[in-house]
């Protein structure tokens, strides 16, 4: 039976997913093996069914990559964490450089619509329509909300990486990286 | 620009220069011109730094360094009376947060701030050395014990009036703590007088039979004898002191640990203030064999109170001849001590961290080897001794080592202090023989309820009922005199974490592991209190407690996983009820609620996901 | 040469001679023991730990430690490596160790020790997350105390090399942290050509030279393909140079 893929981007840049995709021809033997569920690489927005590995890029700044994220721990056996923003927040985590503030989400905002002069906002207003989440009060990251069991650093790791990962967990074998796959930045 | 932070003034800048005068602007005594710097001026400000720097021949950073690694030190201006509220396990069992919050209300002034005039400060402090009469206070250099809410707010209305602290002590404690240089209301609470320290004794007659043998002969006395250090290791002192006379150097210095900053110890404070006489002649002897000439006693800032009285002892010696050049009438043996304050640092009760503080510099440990019996004290040979362990050596001389070695167990020779605190009717000071067991001393303080013991402060063990046999000594359960009583209605965990806390405010911060591994093992006993941990995390315990212990420069780090890791192995219980399985993946600790209040409040509408009511809203 | 004496590391037969350190002795061997806060040309300092070995039984910081004339140390065994693993984490969690978009990324000395050390499973310590004023009021210098791991070099440079003394440690405990001699480090007497600011001296990237960051190009930087080993070759490798 063909093993069972999830993959999602929450608050990330989707270059994790690129970086799958640098698997090139080896997208070809990874489809022989697997089938995907849930992934915007087949643009399939929910579960259909239990799946065997969720890859999760991108940390949590809102209640909807909570909500994703909860959802993928419940459908995937082994769920993965990918990526920098993941395992520790990666860039959007430097908002929680000002969590200390007496009011740091309001501070935020008005830095990033209101304050700053690079800035072209002519309403003059923070955006908060319904359909815009709401946001946490700082960024977490995946082991702050649910249990990881792998987590793949890297910004973003690379296709060699991903793939060598993939290629030991469907076959059943312990991971092992070279010194020039495991990388942080 | 901001007001410039060196901008001198002229009254402040005339009292540093004299303050650094008076140590000859010798950057060794930094420790001594920042104490009388924060004493005149109430705070060593960055202008203030600056000007010791220029005198003392440093840089400001470095003078910054020191102030900020102390807690009696700080760069603002404090009220001109601070006071210090004891906030150990045992004085807030006591209702010591109570009398705090009373002097908060009282006074004007929050928890570590000033009160808006500036002629108040209010802080906690870890540890007083009260016990036994707990709650305490320590205002400016007095000490208030046995605190009623009443008796805190006649405190604060004469404070208010402008009394003088030392002022307000109601009634003097027993013994010397009534002489007129401590008027102090602290009471000694001897509860058992043993025959080595606590009975009716000569002080100097250990010294004057030394000065009648070799000093070769005073260490092998030491040795036959089996003395230990008292202050919790137990290293041979025989051992330790040979080590200092057989090192060839031109000087060599004798230093007595009085930094008795153990969580639950206060034995020390009653020797310093009954035995202070014997303690010296302990220090002389040890001088004599190892042909030193000059001493230094360590006090901690918590007893400053007890200073004035050292101070005179001290005086008193030196005219008696038993003290300072030939001492009684013996040309050649000169020796002379003087007192180095602490300034609020529990490391500092390390032998080679209060080395460096009585240098003057930050209160950290020293890389060894060298050990301080080989290069310690400004680079020369250090012997450095518990207050205890003076007291002992000298009866050892006066009654010698067969005397002594019958008292106590094989390794554990002669009688130990054990500073008794908790829920039991007779805390204080008792002298019993190494190797009484937990049981016998158990009924002496009269403690039916003990359902716990914590032996040797937070660096120590906590055990449970079971091992109530046990014997107190080095072979089995060690204390440098520690022993704290809790019965059920106390919360085990309540205590950890108070006290991983206690490890994380005095942690030097040198090391990786005691600097941030404490702080993760709080951080996960956190977790474990409000009901968020698994079985899992009993792994994480132990395994992070093993690389603090394991990895860690100094004894501190070595021993502040103790607590967390003989709770976990002896009260199997406490943990496993706090204890649950999820089984969801999802953490237990991550609480979305909590996550979206702030963003609800700005953007003023509920949560789509995780409001059920969304629509009514 | 009664002066000089052997000693074992991981069962490597090795000469010492009286007063090294374990870490000299190993280095003059070519045996690498991993460190961050010690470095040649300074006094060494303990303080990191990622340097211990087991030296007849005993947790000892190679660096400060003498060696025993025969004694057995073990630098490599699963229980040091544990600890090694546990320590790098520890800094790495104590910080903010952004790699993405750090100037030391691929040069960073602590970044190197986690790929060293192969440092991927999940993340078992928090993230402390400080919040610390980056010091950029040097025309040349910017000083971001989030990414400093207190391993005192810079101190250390700018005491006893520069006899400047610029830099200290201020606070204790978790609120310790690298204070500058002034308001700020435009108001010290620091210097670029200062040995304090020389890039090999901050082992991370908390000290920056302004104008020179990523001038090396992903995949040729200092730790892209070789792992941390500051020279220190192993035997062989060396012959082979």
């Amino acid at each position: 039976m063909k093993k069972r893929i999830a993959t999602v981007s929450l608050a990330g840049c989707f270059g994790c997913h690129m970086s799958l995709l640098d698997i090139d021809e080896r997208l070809l033997d990874l489809l022989q093996q697997v089938e995907f569920d849930r992934t915007p690489l087949n643009d399939l927005k929910r579960f259909t069914r239990h799946c065997d590995i969720g890859l999760v890029e991108g940390g949590c700044c809102n209640e909807e990559n909570v909500y994703t994220l909860q959802e993928f721990r419940r459908n995937c056996d082994v769920l993965i964490a990918v990526g920098q923003c993941a395992v520790m927040g990666g860039l959007p985590v430097m908002r929680n450089a000002i969590m200390h503030s007496e009011d740091p989400l309001r501070e935020c905002l008005e830095t990033a619509y209101l304050n700053s002069d690079k800035i072209y906002n002519p309403s003059n207003r923070i955006p908060s329509d319904e359909a815009l989440p709401l946001l946490l009060d700082k960024v977490y990251t995946l082991a702050d909300v649910v249990k990881v069991d792998y987590q793949i650093p890297g910004c973003p790791p690379s296709g060699e990486t991903l793939w060598n990962i993939l290629e030991a967990l469907l076959a059943g074998r312990p991971v092992e990286l070279t010194y020039e796959q495991l990388r942080y930045d | 620009m901001p007001d410039n932070p060196y901008s001198n003034g002229g009254k402040m800048e005339k009292s540093v220069v004299s303050v650094c005068q008076r140590y000859a602007n010798d950057r060794t005594r930094l420790l001594d011109i920042l104490l009388d710097i924060q004493h005149e001026l109430k705070g060593i400000t960055p202008a203030a730094m600056e000007v010791v720097a220029q005198r003392t021949g440093i840089t400001r950073v470095e003078v910054e360094g020191v102030v900020s690694f102390y807690a009696f030190l700080s760069s603002e201006i404090k009220g001109e009376r601070m006071i210090r509220v004891c906030d150990d396990i045992i004085d807030r069992q006591k209702g010591g947060r109570e009398i705090a919050q009373i002097f908060a209300q009282e006074l004007g002034v929050a928890v570590g701030g000033n009160s808006a005039d500036g002629r108040f400060s209010l802080e906690y402090t870890p540890f007083l050395g009260m016990s036994d009469q707990a709650p305490s206070v320590m205002i400016n250099d007095t000490i208030f014990t046995a605190l009623t809410r009443e008796k805190a707010r006649r405190i604060c209305s004469r404070l208010r009036e402008g009394a003088e602290p030392a002022d307000l002590v109601e009634r003097y404690g027993d013994g010397n703590n009534a002489h007129l240089l401590i008027r102090s209301e602290v009471t000694n609470n001897i509860r058992h007088a043993g025959e080595v320290l606590l009975n009716t004794l000569d002080a100097n007659a250990g010294l004057i039979r030394s000065l009648g043998s070799q000093p070769q002969a005073i260490l092998d006395e030491l040795d036959k004898a089996g003395l230990a250090g008292r202050g919790g290791a137990g290293f041979p002192t025989g051992r330790k002191w040979r080590v200092a006379a057989d090192t060839r150097a031109d000087r060599s210095y004798i230093i007595c640990n009085a930094d008795e900053g153990e969580p639950g110890t206060f034995k020390d404070r009653v020797l310093l203030t009954e035995r202070a006489d014997l303690m010296i002649a302990g220090m002389t002897v040890a001088a004599y064999s190892v042909n030193s000439t000059a001493g230094i006693i360590y006090l901690r800032a918590e007893y400053a109170y007890l200073r004035p009285w050292l101070k005179s002892v001290l005086q008193h010696r030196r005219e008696q001849g038993l003290l300072g050049r030939a001492i009684l009438g013996r040309e050649g043996f000169d020796f002379d001590i003087r007192i180095q304050m602490g300034a609020g640092a529990y490391i500092c009760g390390e032998e080679s961290a209060l080395i460096s503080s009585c240098e003057g510099l930050r209160g950290e440990p020293k890389n060894r080897p060298p050990f301080p019996v080989e290069a310690g004290y400004l680079g020369y040979p250090t012997i450095v001794d518990n207050v205890e362990t003076f007291c002992c050596a000298a009866r050892i001389m006066e009654l010698g080592s067969a005397w002594f070695g019958s008292i106590g167990t094989g390794r554990s020779t002669g009688t130990k202090l054990f500073s008794v605190s908790g829920d039991c009717t007779y805390p204080g000071v008792y002298e019993l023989p190494f190797g009484t067991s937990v049981q016998q001393l158990l009924k002496q303080v009269d403690a039916p309820d003990a359902a716990a013991l914590l032996v040797g402060g937070p660096s120590g063990q906590m055990i449970n009922m079971s091992q109530f046999e046990r014997r107190l000594c080095l072979e089995d359960l060690p204390t440098g005199g520690s022993v704290m009583v809790f019965s059920k209605r106390r919360n085990l965990l309540e205590i950890v974490d108070q006290y991983l806390q206690f490890f994380i405010d005095e942690s030097c911060g040198y090391c990786t592991p005691c600097r941030v591994g404490n702080v993760f093992l709080k951080k996960r006993i956190e977790k474990v209190r409000k009901g968020l941990c698994e079985l899992e995390d009993m792994d994480y315990l132990k395994e992070l407690g093993r690389t603090i212990a394991m990895t860690s420069r100094c004894g501190l780090g070595h021993t502040s996983p103790n607590l967390v890791l003989s709770t976990m192995q002896n009260f199997p219980l406490v943990y496993a009820v706090l204890l649950k399985e999820h089984g969801d993946g999802l953490q237990a600790s991550f609480d979305i609620q909590s996550a979206l209040e702030e963003s609800r409040r700005l953007a003023k509408r509920r949560s789509m996901i995780y409001d059920p009511n969304y629509d009514e809203a | 040469m009664s002066d000089s004496f052997k000693f074992e590391i991981d069962g490597v037969e090795v000469l010492a001679r009286r007063g090294q350190s374990i870490m000299q002795a190993a280095d003059e061997a070519g045996i690498y023991i991993p460190r961050l806060c010690d470095v040649e040309g300074l006094e060494p300092q303990g303080s990191c730990r990622v340097c211990v070995v087991k030296q007849n039984g005993r947790v000892v910081s190679a660096c400060t430690q003498p060696v025993i004339e025969g004694s057995i140390v073990e630098n490599e065994s699963e229980e040091i490596l544990g600890y090694r693993r546990d320590l790098v984490r520890m800094l790495y969690h104590e910080g903010n160790h952004l790699c993405p978009i750090c100037e030391a990324s691929g040069r960073c000395e602590l970044q190197a020790m986690g790929y060293r050390l192969g440092i991927t499973q999940a993340t078992k310590y928090p993230y402390l997350q400080p919040v610390r004023p980056v010091d950029a009021s040097h025309p040349d210098i910017v000083l971001d105390t989030n990414r400093c791991i207190l391993c005192g070099r810079c101190i250390r440079a700018s005491r006893d090399i520069d006899k400047k003394h610029v830099f200290e440690y201020v606070g204790r405990g978790i609120r310790k942290r690298v204070g500058v001699n002034g308001y700020n480090l435009a108001d010290t007497d620091i210097a670029l050509s200062d040995r304090a600011i020389d890039l090999a001296t901050c082992p991370v990237g908390c000290i920056i030279q302004k104008g020179r960051g990523f001038f090396a190009p992903i995949g040729e930087r200092q730790f892209d393909k070789r792992p941390i080993t500051l020279g220190i070759l192993p035997v062989k490798e060396r012959s082979e140079q």
